[in-house]
């Protein structure tokens, strides 16, 4: 059922184009993966090197408001998205002793190095492996949170959440409003699974589940778009009194690198961010489709000699409807991207929240667009085609002003 | 031979009941942890057996055999007082006549109030309930045998737990009736119920999500006596049903329980039906019983109409799960689901009227105490008819009274599903009271506390 954990990394390393090997160096065999096509002008693979995304410099990075004082006074260290969520991990476990990580293969470090280092320094005890069983492990977290536990629970791919679905929706859901006046809630269930697409993992290492969680009362679903996001945001779910789905973008694992604050820190939850500020339209979007976002927006400013306010919802659930709608109010255009189906994904809410309030449907320019993955499952030699890319992401921008 | 192979974990086979299997698997050392730490590199040219790491005691064999669980004796059933209340084995801890005669009266109070509140329903005064006629002694028993800071986990089928744990009868019926009294702030089914106080998790309805979220309690509690030996050791209960046992989730909960040696104690009740569907439909194997030993869990089936063996088998399987460092225990307790599965079916649709009252006649968790206790000159038809007299008033009369109580606030409906309020519950709890208040006639607000004022 599952891919070994050398071939699951192989799936991040692969977001880079491979080095050729020196015996086929001219060779002209075609890539078994998706990549792009020569004389692409918006088409062309993301530069994580050079992003606005992601804090490139120290000063970048600790100039961020939402950061406490100390913080923005301390310093920063290079970490990709897999390393700031192990610093996370570690600083909860160092902070905590209640805290405990667990799922499967995560005491070695984990098929992501998500938890590299962790039951060396922290014990067998609190950072072990689990049986291969989603639904066990959850009830397991479920119940150790239940008890005052800090239980953040590793499902190896967002795809294999589903045998753990009734324990998430039925159970931990609903803990605290079915205790009542006890009060007892699940505050301590963090659950993290990687998820979105990577390149070539098809139908069952690709899937973004968000949108079925978004539509359970009582957990909170996020999902980080860089390694500041991932530290101060996990951190936030460890901490929150509510049950959190931590969903982490796979493909960034190891692309996404920048400058993280050495300390702990946390991002507010149900907070969207104004990545970049803009007057003629409002595109939002969460996780890894930011950077397709932020390609997309700058080719539209440029050709189009528009501004465009980008918006990342960051949690998915209970979202941030109020800036959102601020700044629809504003420009009187939306563009909504998400990785996952497009039908009842993040952006239908988004839009019909939109034309449900009253002052912004008054405002409204032109429609709702949303660009998100078709209603197809992720097929392996079709992905470049079904993830929004950066021409797609353009045109809906391009159709949206000129309407 | 079959019965008498040993490889890890088949030592159920011992005939002399509780006592002899427990020190049968101490002797042979049979825990998961102890296998793994005898693995070594490879075999040894010559041997036996090869040390596969799947399983690492394993001999190998010429002689091609299937193992066929026909040719396995059934696990037996632990009893210590016969039908008539006479004690079989001498070696029993009996409570006191006091302590045993609360438990006899909190059997008779669960059964009293089974068939109130079935009647209640019937009338349509209650939306649900749920009887526990034939249980009350597996309940009670083990309820007794566990500590006050131990942690429950329950199915539906346990209000004898929550009677001999010290849950009220006003706590019953204001969860019954969901009134302003309700805990769980009327939001819950009849007979979901919970108790923080009592350390019992409120109970919900899908089946056998529980057995997991005992596992990982009982971790919880182990990690918290690591970091704090003065803490009082601590196990978790957790109940289910035989049909319950059929779900994921049991097989889930029982190997990380043993993965994880987790303080746990696991009691199935076995009453022959799930609803309409008897055992035979449910499983092929010998009961629960057998599967426990599978996941290296120390295991004992128990007569639960018998509430000395269950008592005695309870508090033996809590030593057991706090030792060396903790690990789960598996109790099958044998009854008979006499009462209708709930107020919404009618048993004798799926088996026969003359079989119920052969066991209800034949074979009763609470005549067998009455025989001991009336054996032992602390109980006699007197004392019975006017406990019976006195209960049934009691129960009428907080029946009456939790009915009559007001209904929650509106507002609790929208509270709770996190911490805090979200702003779009505050917005929606805001419409709800708009709608409400222009459309007056539509909405009976009346029995709740505080009627539409309370949404704001």
């Amino acid at each position: 059922m599952r891919i070994t954990s050398r071939l699951s990394t192989s799936l991040v390393n692969s977001i880079k184009p491979l080095k050729p090997l020196g015996n086929i160096r001219n060779s002209k065999l075609p890539r078994a993966y998706s990549t792009y096509p020569p004389q692409a002008k918006l088409n062309k693979a993301i530069d994580y090197g050079s992003t606005t995304m992601l804090c490139h410099s120290t000063s970048s990075a600790l100039q961020n408001p939402e950061l406490p004082p100390e913080i923005r006074n301390g310093t920063t260290k290079r970490m990709n998205l897999f390393q700031s969520i192990n610093d996370a991990l570690s600083l909860a476990l160092s902070s905590d002793e209640t805290t405990m990580v667990f799922g499967e293969d995560v005491g070695f470090g984990g098929v992501f190095r998500c938890s590299t280092g962790l039951a060396e320094q922290y014990g067998s005890e609190r950072v072990f492996n689990t049986p291969l069983c989603e639904q066990g492990i959850i009830g397991f977290a479920i119940g150790a949170a239940a008890e005052g536990m800090k239980a953040v629970a590793e499902i190896q791919f967002a795809d294999y959440v589903y045998p753990a679905f009734d324990q998430l929706v039925n159970e931990a859901a609903k803990w605290r409003y079915r205790d009542g006046d006890y009060g007892r809630g699940l505050g301590g269930l963090t659950v993290r699974m990687p998820c979105g697409a990577v390149g070539h993992g098809a139908l069952y290492h690709s899937q973004s589940p968000e949108s079925l969680f978004t539509h359970i009362p009582g957990l909170r679903v996020i999902m980080p778009r860089s390694p500041i996001q991932a530290k101060g945001l996990l951190l936030s779910a460890i901490q929150s009194p509510d049950p959190c789905i931590f969903m982490e973008p796979k493909a960034l694992y190891r692309a996404a690198v920048e400058q993280v604050p050495i300390d702990a820190y946390t991002l507010p939850l149900s907070v969207a961010e104004i990545v970049k500020p803009g007057k003629d339209l409002t595109l939002i979007s969460y996780g890894h489709p930011m950077y397709t976002c932020s390609a997309a927006l700058e080719a539209a400013e440029r050709e189009l000699g528009i501004s465009v306010e980008l918006i990342d919802l960051r949690t998915v659930y209970p979202w941030d409807k109020e800036t959102v709608l601020k700044s629809v109010r504003k420009t009187g255009r939306c563009v909504v991207v998400h990785e996952s189906m497009v039908n009842a994904g993040i952006g239908a809410e988004v839009a019909a929240s939109i034309q449900e309030d009253k002052e912004t449907f008054l405002r409204m320019e032109a429609p709702v667009a949303r660009v998100a993955g078709w209603g197809i499952h992720m097929p392996l030699m079709f992905e470049k085609f079904n993830v929004p890319d950066v021409t797609r992401v353009y045109d809906a921008i391009k159709k949206s002003i000129q309407y | 031979m079959n019965s008498q192979r040993i490889g890890g974990c088949l030592l159920r086979r011992g005939k002399g009941g509780i006592s002899t299997s427990f020190l049968r698997s101490r002797r042979n050392g049979i825990w998961l942890g102890r296998c793994h730490s005898t693995m070594g590199p490879s075999q040894k040219p010559g041997s036996a057996g090869v040390r596969f790491p799947g399983a690492v005691d394993s001999k190998f064999t010429s002689s091609l055999s299937f193992e066929y669980p026909s040719t396995y004796t059934a696990i037996p059933t632990y009893r210590t007082m016969s039908p008539d209340g006479d004690i079989l084995d001498p070696s029993v801890v009996l409570p006191s006549d006091e302590a045993a005669l609360e438990m006899y009266l909190n059997m008779v109070r669960v059964s009293i109030m089974d068939v109130i509140m079935v009647e209640a329903q019937r009338q349509g005064r209650l939306s649900f309930y749920m009887p526990s006629q034939g249980e009350e002694g597996t309940c009670v028993g083990s309820a007794a045998a566990l500590e006050k800071d131990d942690v429950i986990f329950s199915q539906y089928r346990e209000a004898g737990v929550f009677m001999q744990r010290g849950y009220t009868l006003e706590d019953f019926m204001s969860q019954l009736f969901a009134n302003r009294k309700d805990k769980g702030r009327g939001r819950n089914m009849p007979v979901h119920y919970g108790s923080k106080e009592l350390n019992i998790h409120s109970i919900s309805s899908p089946l056998a999500t529980q057995i997991p979220h005992a596992a990982g309690a009982a971790y919880a509690l182990k990690m918290q006596r690591l970091s704090n030996p003065s803490l009082p050791p601590r196990v978790v209960a957790c109940y289910f049903g035989e049909g319950a046992a059929s779900e994921g989730d049991f097989h889930g909960a029982l190997n990380i329980a043993a993965t994880r040696s987790c303080p746990v104690i696991f009691i199935c009740r076995n009453n022959g039906y799930a609803i309409s569907t008897p055992t035979l439909e449910q499983y092929r194997g010998d009961g629960i019983a057998s599967r426990g030993t599978g996941y290296g869990i120390d295991t004992i089936r128990v007569d639960g109409n018998d509430i000395w063996a269950v008592l005695e088998v309870t508090k033996k399987a809590r030593e057991l799960a706090l030792k060396d460092g903790g690990r789960p225990v598996l109790i099958e307790a044998m009854s008979y689901r006499i009462s209708h599965h709930s107020t919404s079916d009618d048993s004798f649709a799926y088996r026969a009227r003359v079989e119920v009252e052969d066991w209800k006649r034949r074979d009763n968790p609470i005549t067998r105490l009455r025989k001991y206790l009336e054996k032992r000159n602390v109980w006699d038809e007197a004392k019975e008819i006017e406990a019976r007299t006195n209960i049934k008033k009691e129960v009428l009369k907080t029946l009456s009274e939790a009915e009559k109580e007001k209904k929650p606030p509106i507002k609790s409906m929208f509270e709770d599903v996190y911490k805090e309020m979200t702003p779009d519950l505050k917005a929606q709890m805001q419409e709800l009271r708009r709608v409400m208040e222009e459309y007056p006639d539509e909405y009976d607000v009346g029995e709740f506390e505080g009627g539409v004022a309370s949404l704001k």
